[in-house]
């Protein structure tokens, strides 16, 4: 926290997008989170793609549960909506909200106790429901609020500030996404922006579930040499599959890359996520493929990011329950209480 | 690029934007600070020490700070340092316990200063000290040169000039006033162990064009015609007047004249609006008291009927580039302008004159007839005789001629101990962290949004009928408050240590103005343009640091750092901190 606001001057040519908006117009409050948390470089990356991507900031919905990382919605864009909910509780809101009126943005923010412990349940059954929003988890492996005990994430052998080590296998936040059914899964680390930013673009534009597991760490309570989730270990640790570009739908593709070379990925608004091969010839559309990655790069100590696993081809939750197409708060009487007739008819179809 | 080297005593005053292009480096956020916490005697002796006349230059002066303060850059006003110094003197309690004490015994050198200016009286405040005696010798009888004779007093109040004059004189001056110097050489045959010479450039030049010799009792040279007025030989002028030249000399003769009878007043330009010399506010001063300023008009010749001067023959011109890009005014071919009048003061520039010195005892002159001098020293060609301020190095400004006292008193007294005058002595400087807990300054970080304040005036009713009622009325200490919560605190740096780094963004993520970037190195050209936000403004420097774990580097664009201290604040690891940089320039007493 800080005892000032931060000033509203900014850079003299900093741009404005194409709703007129510029970067700082996307942020939130002052942030009140230690300095140097890695939740803070997620507020400031999702103000950046949001910002690039021109969204509107009141058709965004941020909700959350409880925790160090749950209040990161306060920290950016102040003129969306928000909902701060129960510990672990965040998915039941998010698809309440997201039934109500599914022409929003939604961005849950979560963090690895919110969502594998207390709300791990919840966790499960959001992901296996593919409600179409983008749900980042900011993991630190710690349980920062109540000063740094080891959370469900902690890998085995990992190290607190206090001298505890985990003795238990972690619950890996993105296999776990992948198999429970999750459309988008990736993992980043808050510290790479230039990952992170085209993620949190291709996750919003993304029809269906986009999961980011983000390796943030907790500069108080867990960023001991010993501590995995650290920003030595990540930096050391870090292994990008592929780089990757984030291309909106309205910016026509005039770089041509050399064949082999580059996996374009066109989203269903046309977007394109394009990966540059780093030389391991990853391919984000095989499940499989992307669990056994994630786990050979685990067994070396090694952390597997980027975009792991995508499939366009999954339907979200509106399109398996056939929902409404407009909004709640759109339809009128005639549309809820569309008279007699209407309701035989449905009637007649239980005959 | 190399990591910057922070030790080198100019990186961080570089970024004090206003001391850097103060002539004299005064430590201008220091003393802002004092203001704002009402310090006003503290502030004033900052100044009095590095600038000498506070009171004065509060109201006179060029400003050089303004325009190069870091404020301009991040929205439109800099901060109005300069009408913050007369707050200091406006508001200060009795200074002269703190003047400095002077030795009963001398150390037995005698120096001569030849023209009690601003420049002499510089040399005369920083060697009395050491227990030097001297001899002060003006043309005028009384002490002040160019503050005295060329600017206004409804700029620039007597008691004020009074004031600052004497705090030196009082020091313990010889005075020999009233006395013109007419040989150099008989001077030097008086035994000074040394002299400074400080006479300005005290020569007006005149418009000699056709009808010049019979009109010449109504055309008036601007200086001498000022000084005329400020010793109470003029004290009248005729109803219609014009003024020639666009610089501050003219704007002081248009007012002037305004409140000596002149009822139809006007300032007339060879060149564009743009190009006048003068400083925008004292150009917005004259024409708040509804002086009209012609431009592109050419004086051709000056009209008499029955040998009495009733007008001026203009020829109206253009701008026009040729081909090498050189601007030209080229006659636009429409009829003569005649702008009838009854005087008519020429402001058109002025020289330096030194036919008081012999050409053969040493002192060389250059062929534009000023003298040639060491540039850092001060010293002519002959080893005991030393210039300063307009003197030196032709017309410039009274903080330039403060900043060369300065310089050749340091001089003179090496000169003095026997040391090579070459060898300057280091400027004082500390660097200190203002840390006083997480998030706690020794500071305000909290800057103001406010735009710039306005110095109130007077009414023009009463000014203009007063030729000593000062127009500016100068800050309120509640005004003056105002405006200093604008001053960005520039001298408070930001200090990186790069093995304290652990790369973790905060300093990026909070920075309001985008200035700190982590990247790979590379050429500086190369930088600039790889960082979060463009470095476009190449006279600021980039601060890179050594190579970090990842390989990268930490460039900050010091460009439009606002200082506020929010990176220090959010850096878990104290890798960045906030330390308030003092520079001072060594005088004559650190040499």
């Amino acid at each position: 926290m800080s005892y000032i606001t931060k000033p509203k001057f900014h850079h003299p040519q900093l741009k404005t997008n194409e709703i007129g908006l510029t970067r700082r117009d996307y942020e939130g409050t002052l942030t009140t989170l230690c300095g140097g948390c890695g939740h803070d470089s997620i507020s400031a990356a999702i103000i950046q793609a949001a910002a690039d991507m021109s969204l509107q900031p009141h058709r965004v919905v941020k909700v959350s549960g409880i925790g160090c990382s749950s209040k990161i919605p306060s920290y950016f864009l102040s003129k969306a909506h928000g909902f701060n909910s129960v510990h672990g509780r965040m998915p039941s809101v998010a698809t309440g909200a997201n039934l109500a009126n599914k022409d929003m943005y939604y961005v849950g923010i979560s963090g690895d106790g919110d969502s594998a412990s207390i709300g791990l349940g919840q966790f499960c059954h959001i992901v296996r429901r593919r409600v179409n929003m983008l749900y980042i988890v900011a993991n630190n492996g710690t349980y920062g609020l109540t000063k740094g005990q080891l959370s469900a994430t902690a890998d085995l052998g990992s190290m607190t500030k206090s001298g505890e080590q985990s003795q238990y296998e972690n619950i890996d936040m993105a296999t776990l996404a992948i198999e429970l059914g999750a459309s988008f899964v990736a993992r980043s680390f808050s510290g790479d922006k230039a990952q992170l930013v085209p993620l949190i673009q291709a996750g919003l534009t993304h029809k269906g579930f986009a999961f980011i597991d983000v390796v943030s760490p907790c500069v108080t309570f867990n960023n001991t040499d010993k501590s995995t989730h650290g920003y030595k270990n990540t930096w050391e640790n870090y292994v990008a599959l592929s780089a990757i570009d984030y291309v909106p739908m309205k910016q026509e593709i005039t770089t041509s890359y050399a064949a082999g070379k580059e996996k374009e990925i066109t989203l269903h608004d046309g977007s394109v996520i394009r990966l540059h091969k780093t030389g391991n010839n990853y391919d984000p559309y095989d499940k499989e493929n992307a669990l056994h990655h994630i786990n050979e790069n685990k067994k070396q100590g090694k952390i597997a990011t980027g975009l792991l696993y995508i499939n366009q081809g999954a339907a979200d939750l509106h399109e398996l329950a056939d929902t409404v197409d407009k909004p709640f708060n759109q339809l009128n009487e005639h549309d809820l209480c569309p008279g007699r007739d209407t309701l035989m008819d449905i009637n007649d179809t239980f005959r | 690029m190399k990591p910057t080297d922070i030790s080198d005593p100019n990186y961080f005053h570089k970024v004090v934007d206003c001391q850097w292009a103060c002539p004299a480096h005064t430590p201008v956020p220091e003393y802002i600070r004092l203001i704002a916490d009402k310090r006003y005697t503290d502030a004033y002796m900052i100044n009095w020490h590095s600038n000498v006349f506070p009171g004065i230059l509060g109201r006179t002066c060029d400003r050089p700070c303004e325009p190069a303060c870091r404020r301009g850059r991040i929205e439109e006003e800099p901060v109005a340092i300069c009408r913050l110094k007369r707050v200091a003197a406006d508001f200060k309690s009795d200074i002269r316990e703190r003047l400095p004490k002077i030795p009963k015994k001398k150390n037995g050198k005698h120096i001569a200063l030849i023209g009690a200016g601003p420049a002499s009286l510089t040399v005369a405040r920083d060697l009395l000290p050491l227990g030097y005696e001297i001899t002060l010798f003006e043309r005028d009888p009384l002490a002040g040169g160019a503050m005295r004779t060329q600017i206004p007093r409804f700029r620039l109040p007597q008691g004020v000039l009074e004031e600052e004059l004497n705090y030196i004189l009082d020091l313990g001056v010889n005075q020999r006033f009233g006395e013109e110097i007419t040989s150099m050489q008989a001077l030097l045959a008086e035994d000074f162990d040394a002299v400074f010479v400080g006479t300005g450039a005290p020569l007006g030049k005149h418009l000699d064009l056709p009808g010049y010799e019979e009109a010449r009792d109504r055309i008036h040279t601007g200086i001498e015609w000022l000084a005329s007025v400020a010793f109470e030989h003029i004290h009248s002028i005729g109803k219609r007047v014009i003024v020639l030249g666009g610089g501050n000399t003219a704007m002081d003769c248009c007012r002037t004249s305004k409140r000596l009878g002149g009822e139809d007043v006007k300032v007339v330009v060879r060149s564009g609006f743009d190009e006048m010399k003068a400083s925008p506010w004292e150009i917005e001063d004259a024409m708040n008291e509804d002086i009209p300023i012609l431009n592109f008009h050419v004086p051709k010749r000056y009209i008499l009927e029955d040998g009495k001067l009733v007008a001026m023959e203009f020829e109206k011109v253009q701008k026009e580039l040729d081909e090498n890009g050189k601007r030209l005014l080229v006659p636009t071919g429409e009829d003569p302008v005649v702008i009838p009048c009854d005087d008519v003061l020429c402001a058109i520039g002025q020289e330096n004159s030194f036919p008081w010195i012999e050409r053969d005892i040493g002192i060389e002159f250059d062929r534009w007839e000023l003298p040639i001098l060491n540039k850092a020293t001060f010293q002519s060609t002959h080893e005991k005789v030393f210039f300063g301020g307009d003197a030196a190095l032709g017309p410039d400004n009274i903080i330039t001629a403060v900043a060369h006292g300065h310089d050749a008193a340091v001089s003179i007294h090496l000169l003095c101990s026997g040391e090579d005058v070459t060898k300057r002595p280091d400027p004082l400087t500390s660097l200190q962290s203002q840390k006083m807990g997480i998030h706690q300054w020794s500071y305000d970080n909290d800057i103001s949004n406010d735009v710039r304040y306005a110095v109130p005036h007077a009414p023009k009713e009463k000014t203009l009928k007063d030729l000593s009622m000062e127009v500016e009325l100068g800050f309120s200490p509640e005004l003056a408050f105002g405006e200093t919560m604008r001053c960005l605190n520039c001298d408070v740096q930001t200090v990186f240590t790069d093995q304290l780094c652990i790369e973790c963004d905060a300093c990026v993520d909070i920075c309001p103005t985008d200035c700190i970037s982590f990247t790979l190195n590379g050429e500086e050209a190369d930088l600039r343009s790889r960082l979060m936000a463009p470095a476009e403004n190449t006279e600021q420097d980039l601060y890179v640091s050594g190579e970090l774990k990842t390989g990268r580097i930490m460039a900050k664009n010091e460009d439009i750092c606002l200082h506020c201290g929010l990176c220090a604040e959010r850096c878990p690891t104290n890798a960045w901190d906030m330390h308030k940089y003092l520079f001072n320039t060594a005088k004559a007493v650190n040499a």
